[in-house]
């Protein structure tokens, strides 16, 4: 009895472990047969057109629903995280009626107060802030303090969505909208912007093709150009894609100047991108931003000049254009797409650097902050040369003679703009390290000299020269 | 009765197992990593940028993936084939890999020894010298990265914005 029972139970329990091994086996395998077929599908490139989009759609939910994982990505621009020097930080800010944002970025001047001095009397010493993501263009100009100071409808060109805005200002001729919204004071412009950049401000809507929208680019660019030997330069005939990949960037991420009386937009690129071209472009035309309350000196503002630093260095030599670092290809599924969430490359060092430098990424951030943090040393320095140089004239007004007084006052507009445009160049010295340093280097001379002529000093060697024509003097002959 | 019943079961079970693991493998391509033909190496879409710049590589007429990326025995050959066919399966399946994919330390000391293997009379007269070489550290691929496969080729071929630094 118990033995023929012992018999019966042992098949039962080797066929009950046999099916329960084979189901695991089959459902493995099937799960895994599912999984290459998932695979194979994402790897197919599905695209729908499910609205159809023109030159009249500026909304960019509504390029989304053609394009919704580069849409997402493009959302993402609200995210605020820092890197060792980039700022976009998440500050509270109580709202209030004038200014509804719950947070804002960090207060520059807060950090640096020196800022404040080399901006007195103009409106970026009562409110300058770190960037955001591009989500925040609009909002940041619209509620930012230097609306105080009633700026001109231009500003807008580069914070707000603008195709539909410029057609609908200029009935269907763009270049006559431009010119309209120059005209205007920034709060009547402000009311045709319903958007910050968008899908329709880089891409055709037809091709997906990248384009240029922004007149001032089209006329900078075209100045540049003339400058090089090509004549009649039209960026969007003669640019190639890896060219267009920096240029839609350039549309905005450069310096420029109102050009009066109209207060026309202007790219000074008259005479290169290097900084020495562009002051001497603004003197030619005899730009005077403001004038400084403590010195009397005539003075220009430079604005993030990323286009311009980039150009100067080893990356623009080597072919690599903004949207390779700063919106690198990603991987969504079996698909690549370029990462439309745009920010520091810090952010994404596999997906950007080691797409060419094949080292560890711990490695390529101490690279990239080993020079950071020569260039915030240099700066630093830099800065206190140009506080000198204030402090002295103020002082020292009464006593000079107008041509010492001058030429002081030169210096200052000078290394004033210099120390402006490689600081407010967001990448800490990164996009050209060594023209940075030699920029700082230059400037902190230009300071010194503008001391040394209050001073009764004698006139500098090779100053005139090497300080508006660079190349001329000092530079060795091709 | 009994047992000839639970035969059938089982051998049921059995086939089933194999046909389903039999169409994975075939609709896979799974016997395509058995060969050589480096188009195998870009059956998911992951190592395409990196075919591709074989294809434009210096190295294309020369070697093909497995000459520089497994060991010229056969012993050894097979078993990175494994083991990097086992892992580089797992990541996929899992989804959990870089967007650039980097070499393992492992498979970098596999390559140098291919380039080793080929290059064998200019590497030995490297390793006489006393700044370069396998005792000193450097890879071949530390200056030579792109021979074999460069996915920035197409950087290379596009004229540059660096005229500007000529303009002065």
């Amino acid at each position: 009895m118990t033995n023929g029972n012992v018999n019966q139970r042992r098949p039962r329990r080797f066929l009950l472990t046999t099916v329960v091994l084979a189901a695991i086996a089959v459902f493995a395998v099937t799960a895994l047969l599912i999984n290459i077929f998932e695979r194979k599908q994402e790897a197919r490139n599905p695209f729908y057109r499910v609205v159809e989009l023109n030159d009249t759609v500026s909304d960019p939910a509504v390029w989304g629903k053609d394009f919704p994982m580069q849409y997402d990505l493009y959302l993402r621009t609200v995210d605020q995280q820092r890197t060792k020097y980039g700022g976009s930080e998440a500050m509270p800010h109580s709202p209030t009626e004038a200014d509804p944002r719950s947070a804002v970025a960090r207060s520059k001047l807060e950090q640096d107060p020196r800022l404040k001095v080399m901006w007195a009397g103009y409106a970026f010493s009562k409110d300058y802030r770190e960037r955001r993501g591009h989500a925040y263009m609009l909002d940041d100009q619209t509620f930012t303090e230097r609306q105080q100071a009633n700026p001109p409808g231009a500003c807008l060109n580069c914070h707000a969505s603008m195709v539909t805005v410029y057609n609908q200002a200029g009935n269907g001729d763009m270049m006559k909208g431009f010119q309209a919204i120059n005209h205007m004071k920034y709060a009547e412009a402000r009311q045709f912007a319903k958007h910050p950049v968008a899908c329709i401000d880089c891409h055709d809507p037809q091709t997906m093709q990248l384009r240029v929208t922004r007149p001032a680019f089209m006329e900078g660019i075209k100045a540049l150009k003339a400058t090089q030997g090509v004549q009649n330069y039209d960026v969007n005939k003669m640019a190639t894609r890896q060219e267009m990949r920096s240029y839609v960037c350039a549309q905005c991420h450069v310096t420029y100047y109102f050009k009066p009386p109209e207060k026309t937009l202007t790219f000074p690129w008259t005479k290169g991108l290097q900084v020495e071209n562009i002051i001497a472009d603004e003197d030619e035309n005899k730009v005077k931003e403001w004038e400084h309350p403590d010195t009397g000196a005539p003075l220009i503002k430079a604005r993030h000049p990323e286009f311009e630093v980039w150009s100067m260095g080893v990356h623009a030599r080597s072919g690599v254009a903004c949207a390779d670092c700063h919106m690198p290809y990603t991987r969504m599924g079996g698909l690549k797409i370029s990462d439309h969430q745009v920010n520091s490359p810090l952010l994404k060092i596999n997906r950007s650097c080691q797409t060419c430098h094949h080292f560890p990424e711990e490695e390529l951030r101490e690279r990239v902050e080993e020079i950071q943090d020569r260039f915030f040393r240099l700066r630093n320095t830099a800065m206190d040369a140009l506080m000198d140089l204030i402090n002295d004239i103020k002082s020292n007004k009464e006593k000079a003679n107008p041509a010492q007084l001058a030429r002081a006052r030169d210096s200052q507009r000078r290394c004033g703009f210099m120390i402006d445009f490689i600081m407010s160049e967001n990448s800490m010295g990164f996009h050209a390290p060594q023209e940075a340093q030699r920029i700082l280097g230059d400037a902190i001379n230009q300071c010194r000299l503008g001391q040394l002529a209050l001073h009764g000093g004698p006139e500098p060697s090779h100053f005139a020269a090497s300080m508006a024509e660079p190349g001329k003097a000092d530079a060795p002959q091709k | 009765m009994r047992s000839g019943n639970l035969t059938s079961v089982l051998a049921i079970l059995l086939g089933t197992a194999l046909g389903i693991g039999g169409y994975a493998f075939t609709y896979a391509k799974g016997y395509s990593y058995l060969l050589n033909d480096p188009a195998a190496c870009a059956n998911c879409h992951v190592m395409r940028a990196q075919y591709d710049g074989w294809i434009k590589s210096s190295h294309h007429n020369a070697a093909a993936c497995n000459d520089c990326h497994t060991p010229h025995n056969l012993l050894g050959k097979y078993a990175v084939k494994a083991t990097n066919g086992f892992f580089h399966s797992f990541y996929f399946t899992s989804g959990r890999y870089p967007d650039n994919v980097q070499i393992t330390p492992f498979d970098r000391d596999v390559v140098e020894s291919a380039c080793r293997h080929c290059h064998q009379a200019i590497t030995e007269e490297i390793d006489a010298g006393n700044t370069h070489g396998r005792a000193k550290g450097i890879a071949c691929t530390r200056c030579h990265i792109s021979v074999g496969h460069s996915e920035a080729a197409a950087f290379l071929s596009t004229p540059t914005f660096g005229s500007n630094h000529d303009k002065r």
